[in-house]
């Protein structure tokens, strides 16, 4: 696999690069949070004030017990309680696939995520994305890739809409997996993170 | 961990009726030791018939606190690291003062004289109480259903005294459906002519209309699949159901512990009790609040349904509050909180821990 270029934390090699991308101290809300491994590191290591999303009941035990403030809820829901630019990072990751309301749950991270003059990551149309594998979604996954597919070619998604440099919306880490396997240089793995990982970054 | 409760008399307190209740008695226990730093102190909120004998056994009943499973060393509230308080609510009848407490004035017991109290006041007398302990800043604040509101009203009213709230299997505002039971609780002792408009210490007191009030207060504590599982349609005796007999045990008990007329004013004070009260939402209330927060409901309460809890959690996720929310999966109904004890000090425990870790 892409251990030789794609680092990994806690066993996962889109942690590594949201980990990279998420400076200290920052509001980072992580939308699908499991059982809240990534926030407690981040929390520990980058003094991140962080906050967890998570449907399933046993892993938001799992992370309270570690210490993360986790809202036992679905996605679509806990968006909409929260005001405008609430953090500066929204994390979504291998999670997109499992929503009902995908560009909703999109428009809704762009609105709490925080607007701020940034670097802001290269936004690559997934199409686009070297050696995107969408085009050729895995047999078992071909109903979600479709759905991805629609979500590349929305004007959301394309920089350009945007008056000013765009929010990054990258798509989900299942499907973007397969291009960052094959990549061969760190540059690839850079591209990787903004297909892995929905990162709210606006300026 | 053996205990004894502990008596405090302060001078005065306010009330919100505009009354003032001098002196004012307050029943307390502690564990743990308090630190250097004075910054790893709990406040334990009971429910509505608890007292300040939460943890550990009673040096002279040797009766063990009602959330014993929960606090002590190496428990969800582990008194090797905090130091935990627990007193008894204004209003009361096992130390703090309450109807049945003496009128100085008179010298016979208050009665129906005591003047009304509510939430706020209690949780007013609890902060007398930590203020004395010497404690500017508490690290949290926790309880279950009528715990649970003072838990809240804490972090309204003191934003800068706690570090974190945990309401557990609560609401900030009764439904008509939780008034409408404690109405039938209060009728029924209102009822037994015993009662005797309030006037019956030093008499026989009202134990049947009581009795009758635990009883309805029992079934809504269970669910109807922990009733079945508890009792089924088993008989105790020729002419008794399994549950009759349960429910008349419980009545019978609560009559030997708990006094009528303080069933009446604290049913009045969590009724009353709303944080959106005079404010346009409970988004309004959560202004200010500085403490994080731990929301626990149960799926089976429908007492305190689990959407209360939730519409607590929204109000404050609205205002970017910071806030773990878990819905447990539960038969129990509400007695759910005293029964999950494995999945609370699970979450009570991570949750405080780096609540300290942040304060330290």
């Amino acid at each position: 696999v892409s251990e030789a270029f794609v680092p990994k934390l806690l066993g996962r090699s889109d942690y590594a690069i949201i980990s990279a991308i998420i400076e200290p101290k920052a509001r980072v809300l992580d939308l699908g949070c499991g059982e809240g491994e990534l926030l407690a590191w981040l929390a520990e290591n980058k003094r991140v004030d962080a906050r967890g999303v998570e449907i399933e009941g046993s892993k938001v035990r799992q992370a309270i017990s570690r210490g993360v403030s986790v809202f036992h809820s679905d996605i679509e829901d806990a968006l909409a309680d929260l005001p405008d630019q609430a953090f500066d990072y929204v994390i979504l990751s291998q999670t997109l696939q499992e929503s009902r309301a995908p560009l909703k749950v999109l428009r809704e991270m762009l609105r709490v995520g925080r607007q701020r003059h940034r670097r802001v990551p290269q936004l690559r149309p997934l199409e686009r994305a070297p050696g995107a594998s969408v085009h050729r979604p895995r047999a078992q996954n071909q109903a979600v890739s479709a759905r991805l597919v629609r979500f590349a070619q929305h004007p959301l998604l394309h920089r350009r809409r945007f008056r000013k440099p765009g929010p990054v919306a990258a798509l989900d880490h299942r499907e973007a997996h397969l291009p960052a396997r094959r990549a061969a240089d760190h540059a690839a793995a850079e591209s990787f993170a903004e297909v892995a990982v929905f990162l709210v970054r606006s300026s | 961990m053996i205990t004894e409760t502990q008596i405090v008399q302060f001078d005065s307190i306010a009330l919100d009726c505009g009354s003032t209740l001098a002196p004012v008695d307050v029943a307390y226990e502690t564990y743990g030791e308090l630190n250097a730093r004075k910054n790893n102190a709990i406040l334990v909120l009971h429910a509505f018939t608890g007292d300040a004998h939460a943890a550990g056994t009673d040096k002279i009943t040797g009766a063990t606190g009602w959330w014993d499973s929960m606090i002590g060393p190496g428990k969800g509230f582990d008194t090797d690291k905090y130091f935990v308080i627990c007193s008894n609510i204004l209003g009361g009848c096992r130390g703090t003062s309450g109807p049945g407490s003496i009128n100085p004035e008179t010298g016979c017991p208050y009665a129906m004289s005591f003047p009304p109290v509510t939430i706020p006041d209690m949780v007013r007398l609890q902060k007398m109480l930590v203020d004395h302990l010497g404690i500017e800043r508490l690290l949290a604040v926790a309880g279950g259903s009528m715990g649970a509101m003072q838990a809240l009203q804490w972090a309204v009213a003191y934003p800068d005294a706690v570090a974190a709230s945990i309401p557990i299997a609560g609401t900030a505002r009764h439904s008509p459906q939780q008034i409408a039971f404690n109405e039938v609780g209060r009728q029924a002792i209102m009822a037994d002519l015993d009662w005797n408009e309030g006037d019956y210490y030093g008499k026989r007191p009202p134990a049947r209309g009581l009795a009758v009030a635990r009883m309805v207060g029992h079934i809504t504590y269970m669910s109807d699949a922990s009733m079945r599982e508890k009792f089924g349609r088993r008989l105790r005796d020729q002419d008794q159901f399994e549950v009759e007999s349960y429910l008349r045990y419980r009545g019978s008990q609560f009559v030997d512990r708990f006094d009528a007329n303080s069933y009446l004013y604290i049913t009045k004070a969590m009724d009353y009790f709303d944080l959106t009260a005079g404010r346009p939402s409970l988004s309004a209330a959560f202004d200010g609040v500085k403490s994080r927060f731990l929301v626990i409901s149960f799926s089976s309460d429908w007492l305190y349904p689990s959407y209360q809890s939730l519409d607590v959690v929204r109000a404050l996720r609205g205002r970017n509050c910071d806030v773990a929310y878990c819905d447990l999966p539960s038969t129990y109904g509400h007695d759910a909180f005293l029964v999950h004890v494995s999945e609370q000090t699970e979450l009570v425990r991570g949750f405080l821990a780096s609540t300290f870790r942040e304060r330290s």
